[in-house]
């Protein structure tokens, strides 16, 4: 052998091995992940390599994972897929990512560049169907390019507007050698975020609230990416101005505050929407005017100046016409309002004829001698947890009620898939996010029909040993859509009653997990209380009344103001 | 209004997908997209025509290209002074008792025949999209067999903006 040896040469490492290196380097704390034949090098690297690694029971089930992970800690969730099916069980939870800007870099194996495009076994374009619903995806051919794009790939995911980004590793490439070098700072040019506002935008925005005499805040889950929760309070407490939330962005703004009007939108508080179809000075941070916030934007705040602040450029204008845009991170940009002295107008007449609102049409339901109300669950879920677990929904009523009925008061403890809208996304993103915050109490509040879509992770909760606490809020049907048809499409209820229902009871046995049955008041006291206090996991099916619909609500096409369901 | 972007992006494998998945994802109307490479090799050019859009429209559209990170630089050139030219190739029935005529027609275009077969000719012709517009139907009579064109590209010009210049450049935003 004649290899000639160069003292100051970095040591190689396999692909598979950089991949371990820069993971390290990223103080990734855990995985998510599921192997297969693509991904084995890439595994066989993790095998002891001390890098803590969760066994999802489905590809999807980890992604979401990774989700409720990144959604608690702020930290970018990993998750790894092998090629073909693999990488395609990712598909839903990266849009899900996608649409509620969560930082996932998610990693995915693929066939050999030799074979690369011959329909080889388990090939799929993960780049061809990743591209719309990732913030960036990238293949990596050569293995001198992979530690320089995985530290691009946890830059773009966890800076700007968070989101996902995807790493195409090819089997071959896992395999090949390159010196690991992770030092070289990031420089994309095509990607400068910008994070600082504008000085004269700052000024302006400050003068009209100054100006305002019906100003409202609309706060979005922008201000938990930036963790501008604490400016955000001290900018409300300074002037004084009444406070909506969108769903994602509940917890951004102490639930038991003063000032808060509440959600806004279709389930939102008639206190919230009124304030937003009425105000004259409307201050969004950090939410992206989602139709099911504004309604019918024809009628969405016809009399207000609207101001938005967001981090993403192409958010502002693109809903709602804006007349003071500023583009930043909403920290950057609450402490720049709060460095300006401009003075507090007087909005006394405004902010006490919400607060009169707020209190005059709470969220409600009536209370009665039949079945347990859904509501009524939600409601001693908060009382039992004192208002201090962290909340994870599926998609459904459940999750509206959850929204409506449990008051946060803490940041980052609300997981919810708002923007996609994605069944199946609470149970693991619940396991994500106890795993995040291990010694939090987690709740996850799910649909009968939602859960069954990833049901399988409660191998997992075992698995692991965590200390989940699932709460099926039982009405044996496809609620949300039950509730649609009976509003919209005369009571006829097509396939969305499901009266064909496992025992939870008995499945939560078949894994290894407490299952408890409640039925009503009684139960609750009792079971549910225990349930949810003792240390071990536990799987709470509650039998809730069937029809019982969400309300208020504002019906598709209508505006803010067009309100019906309202507290009589 | 038809509007002319040029955009700089990084030349690298899936850029061209990126931004036709965006344009797809969107719903925006592209009436024609050419890349080519720039006189810096990592670097390509995209000239975009998009059909009938708004002043938000096109707003959305950058700053949506400004999200991808290949994007570099994105130019809206509607109301610029810019050069704006396309290429085409007509392959045209030709009988030899007509080859005269047709020379004399396509000269003004500065077009050329540069293949001759024993019942077509090819005519090559470089202009502004309606100056070709014009070639193509002034040679319909004859039989087109097959035609190809290129979609346009751009650069700005040196700016010095004649009054002339720009009312050049409103004519061309009315084309383009
Ligand atoms: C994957 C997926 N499929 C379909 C839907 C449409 N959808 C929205 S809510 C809902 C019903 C959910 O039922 P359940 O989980 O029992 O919750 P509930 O509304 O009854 O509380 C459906 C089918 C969806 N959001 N996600
Ligand atoms: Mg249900």
């Amino acid at each position: 052998m004649n290899m000639r040896i160069e003292p100051n040469a970095k040591p190689s490492l396999t692909g598979a091995q950089i991949l371990v290196e820069a993971l390290r380097k990223e103080q990734v704390e855990v995985i998510f992940g599921y192997p297969g034949g693509a991904v084995l090098p890439l595994y066989d690297a993790l095998y002891e390599c001390g890098i803590p690694h969760i066994l999802a029971r489905h590809e999807q089930g980890a992604i979401h994972m990774a989700e409720g992970y990144a959604r608690v800690t702020g930290r970018p969730g990993v998750v790894i897929a092998t090629s073909g099916p693999g990488a395609t069980n990712l598909v839903t939870g990266l849009a899900d990512a996608m649409l509620d800007s969560l930082p996932i870099v998610a990693i995915t194996g693929q066939v050999s560049t030799a074979v690369i495009g011959s329909d080889a076994f388990q090939e799929t374009s993960m780049i061809g169907i990743s591209t719309p619903i990732t913030k960036h995806c990238q293949q990596v051919r050569d293995v001198r390019q992979l530690a320089q794009t995985l530290k691009e790939a946890f830059h773009i995911a966890s800076t700007g507007r968070k989101g996902p980004v995807l790493v195409d590793i090819p089997k071959d490439v896992a395999g090949f050698r390159a010196p690991f070098d992770y030092e070289e700072a990031v420089w994309l040019p095509g990607y400068q975020p910008n994070t600082r506002p504008n000085a004269l935008q700052v000024r302006r925005l400050a003068e009209a609230l100054t100006e305002a005499k019906r100003p409202v805040l609309l706060v979005g889950a922008g201000v938990l990416h930036a963790g501008a929760h604490q400016a955000l309070l001290a900018l409300v407490e300074r002037y004084q101005i009444p406070v909506v939330s969108t769903l994602l962005g509940l917890g951004a703004f102490p639930g038991n505050h003063p000032l808060f009007l509440g959600m806004g939108g279709m389930h939102g508080s008639y206190a919230a929407n009124q304030a937003l179809s009425n105000t004259d000075l409307l201050v969004n941070i950090g939410a992206r005017f989602d139709d099911r916030l504004t309604g019918n934007t024809a009628h969405f705040a016809t009399s207000a100046t609207i101001a938005h602040i967001d981090i993403d450029p192409a958010e502002i204008g693109k809903n709602v016409r804006t007349q003071l845009p500023m583009v930043a991170d909403a920290k950057e940009a609450l402490v720049a309002l709060l460095a300006v002295s401009g003075s507090v107008g007087d909005y006394a007449d405004w902010r006490r004829d919400l607060l009169q609102k707020g209190a005059e049409f709470p969220f409600w339901y009536v209370p009665d001698d039949g079945p347990l109300k859904p509501q009524r669950v939600i409601e001693f879920v908060h009382e039992v947890t004192g208002g201090g677990a962290v909340v994870v929904t599926d998609v459904g009523q459940h999750q509206m009620w959850a929204a409506q009925f449990y008051r946060f008061e803490r940041p980052n403890e609300w997981v919810t898939s708002g923007g996609l809208g994605t069944m199946g996304f609470g149970l693991p993103a619940a396991i994500g996010a106890q795993i995040g915050r291990r010694d939090a109490p987690v709740v996850a509040i799910v649909g009968d029909a939602g859960f069954q879509m990833t049901l399988q992770e409660l191998s997992v909760v075992v698995d692991y040993q965590l200390p989940l606490k699932i709460v099926i809020i039982n009405n044996r049907s496809l609620g949300m859509v039950r509730q649609w048809q009976e509003l919209f499409y005369q009571e006829r209820y097509s396939e969305s009653l499901m009266h064909c229902q496992p025992n939870y009871c008995k499945l939560a046995d078949a894994y290894g997990i407490e299952g408890v049955l409640i039925e009503n008041e009684a139960d609750l006291q009792t079971k549910l209380r225990r349930a949810l206090l003792q240390p071990g996991p536990v799987l709470v099916d509650c039998r809730v009344a069937e029809g019982e619909n969400v309300y208020p609500m504002v019906a598709p096409l209508c505006g803010l103001h067009e309100m019906v369901g309202v507290k009589p | 209004m038809n509007r002319l972007l040029s955009v700089i992006v990084n030349n690298r494998a899936g850029v061209l997908h990126r931004v036709t998945a965006l344009f797809l994802r969107k719903g925006f109307n592209i009436q024609n997209i050419t890349v080519g490479t720039t006189d810096n090799q990592a670097q390509s050019r995209m000239t975009i025509v998009l059909s009938d859009t708004d002043e938000e429209t096109v707003e959305q559209v950058m700053k949506q290209l400004h999200k991808q990170i290949d994007v570099l630089k994105v130019t809206d050139w509607t109301h610029q002074p810019v050069v704006v030219r396309e290429l085409v190739l007509i392959q045209v029935n030709s009988p030899v008792s007509t080859r005269a005529t047709l020379t004399t027609l396509i000269n003004p275009f500065r077009a050329h025949i540069i293949d001759v077969g024993r019942d077509t000719v090819m005519v090559e012709a470089v202009g502004k999209p309606e100056k070709v517009d014009a070639l193509i139907s002034l040679l319909r009579p004859y039989g087109i067999v097959e035609l190809a064109r290129t979609g346009v590209t751009a650069l700005s010009r040196d700016t010095q903006t004649s009054e002339e210049m720009m009312r050049r450049t409103k004519e061309n935003a009315l084309y383009i």
